[in-house]
């Protein structure tokens, strides 16, 4: 293949057609990673609070929760993906794909976030938690006005980090057909477009998503760490 | 009116027995001064009043009422009338000098904000940081800090304010502006429990001192009578190693 194959290829390949395609694609691309990461944060910023209670009653659900997340950072995405494809059609139920590919990526992402919040929120000194609990804050009031605004700058930069890994990590789903953006550039290259144009405009795509996620991390960051003086 | 009885405290830490059998009687307008060597059990004992550490045994009476520390309902309504300003200040960090005064009576105890403002600014007056009510804790010195930190305090309108070693982590020349405030306090009648090793200050402020060691109550008297004369071995001893200065 020469650049000049590429070259004659080029305005066959920049079709609406395949720009549609592609696009749609990577819009589930971007829906998966968005739905995983949303899942990810409330439940796995319920486990890290979770963990942080004392009482008794609620023992054996942390203890079921520091299972999960150690078991589920530990297994391998595609591995999760397959358990959970599996899984459903054990019942017999045919559960759409993307439906598939949304568990998956929510119960890998909860895992994450859950360490991920654990550490912001062990990073705030205990003395803030007994202060609000002298004052009478409940749980939730310590978790907003106090503990969670100083764990921010802590839990950020390994949040976004993670998701902008997690959005290329759900070319994973295209294993069990799920259309994203990757599968997408596979097919269309199938369908005899050169591999360096299909794939160019994967990569094209793919960062057109994850960089302004960046940016959009670096803002937050800079919003939420007050600067310290001492 | 506050009338707070102490009987048979104990408590234990780490499986170590850090409170043993401790009974005190605090009356209103009383400033009790509690002293002795370090790990004598002194913030223990505040400790477990505000409900941070659980009793084993033993009872805390507020106003003839008993308080049940397993009830969660009952260590709030304590907390409502109890307030404790810690060693290291413990500031909510993320708040200027003023929010840290005015959070808890304005999202807690649900007063109207104008008035619970007015009532902090006033405060912040008191323990003299007009000018820095906007800062962060990080931009305060230790001293400042623990001045904010007593008028967090006093803005939830305790009826007991209890103090702990809250002189120990500042710098010499940063003590003498919290002591005046506390002095000040003490002087408008607030029913105060004081753990300090400022001894000077212990017997010119508080109406009675106790010493404690290995977690009990091993001397109380009134501090004219305690430092000139005490009456047990321990006390002597340690009213002895105190070397006295002008502050």
């Amino acid at each position: 293949m020469t650049v000049s194959h590429l070259a004659t290829q080029l305005p066959r390949f920049l079709t609406w057609y395949n720009a549609a395609f592609l696009v749609q694609a990577a819009a589930l691309t971007l829906a998966l990673s968005a739905l995983g990461s949303i899942v990810g944060i409330v439940c796995g910023g319920g486990i890290a609070v979770l963990r942080r209670t004392t009482g008794w009653p609620l023992a054996p659900l942390r203890a079921v929760g520091i299972l999960y997340v150690e078991l589920f950072r530990r297994i391998p995405f595609l591995v999760t993906l397959l358990l959970v494809f599996y899984a459903t059609q054990l019942g017999g139920y045919q559960m759409p794909l993307f439906a598939i590919g949304a568990v998956a990526v929510s119960l890998i992402s909860t895992a994450y976030l859950a360490e991920i919040v654990r550490a912001g929120l062990a990073s705030v000194h205990a003395n803030q938690w007994h202060s609000a609990a002298v004052a009478n804050f409940s749980l939730w009031q310590t978790l907003r006005l106090v503990v969670v605004p100083q764990a921010w700058p802590v839990i950020l930069p390994p949040a976004f980090g993670f998701f902008v890994m997690f959005l290329k990590d759900t070319a994973l789903a295209s294993q069990i057909g799920v259309v994203e953006l990757t599968y997408a550039g596979k097919t269309l290259n199938n369908r005899g477009f050169a591999p360096l144009l299909t794939f160019g405009a994967v990569l094209i795509l793919y960062f057109a998503m994850s960089y302004p996620l960046t940016l959009l991390g670096r803002r937050l960051e800079a919003r939420f760490a007050r600067p310290r003086h001492r | 009116m506050p009338d707070l009885g102490i009987a048979d405290l104990t408590a234990a830490y780490g499986g170590k027995r850090v409170l043993d059998r401790v009974s005190l009687h605090v009356g209103t307008g009383d400033v009790v001064g509690i002293i002795g060597p370090s790990g004598s059990g002194k913030s223990t004992l505040l400790r477990v009043l505000v409900g941070l550490l659980a009793p084993e045994s033993g009872s805390v009476v507020l106003d003839g009422a008993p308080v049940d520390y397993r009830s969660k309902a009952q260590v709030r309504a304590l907390r409502d009338r109890l307030a404790i300003v810690f060693q290291q200040y413990n500031l909510f960090q993320n708040m200027t000098a003023l929010e840290n005064v005015m959070i808890a009576p304005v999202r807690i105890k649900r007063r109207p904000r104008g008035e619970v403002r007015a009532q902090a600014i006033d405060l912040l007056g008191r323990v003299g940081l007009s000018e820095r009510m906007h800062a962060y804790p990080d931009q305060l010195s230790g001293g400042q800090q623990q001045r904010v930190a007593i008028a967090r305090a006093l803005a939830l309108q305790p009826e007991i304010l209890l103090l702990d070693e809250v002189t120990s982590a500042l710098d010499p020349e940063l003590v003498g502006d919290v002591l005046a405030v506390i002095r000040g306090l003490a002087a408008d009648g607030m029913t105060m429990l004081i753990v300090s090793h400022e001894m000077s200050f212990i017997r010119d402020v508080a109406s009675r001192v106790v010493m404690m060691a290995d977690g009990r109550i091993i001397e109380e008297g009134k501090p004219a009578d305690f430092f000139r004369a005490p009456r047990t071995e321990r006390a002597q001893a340690f009213v002895g190693r105190i070397r006295w200065h002008r502050d």
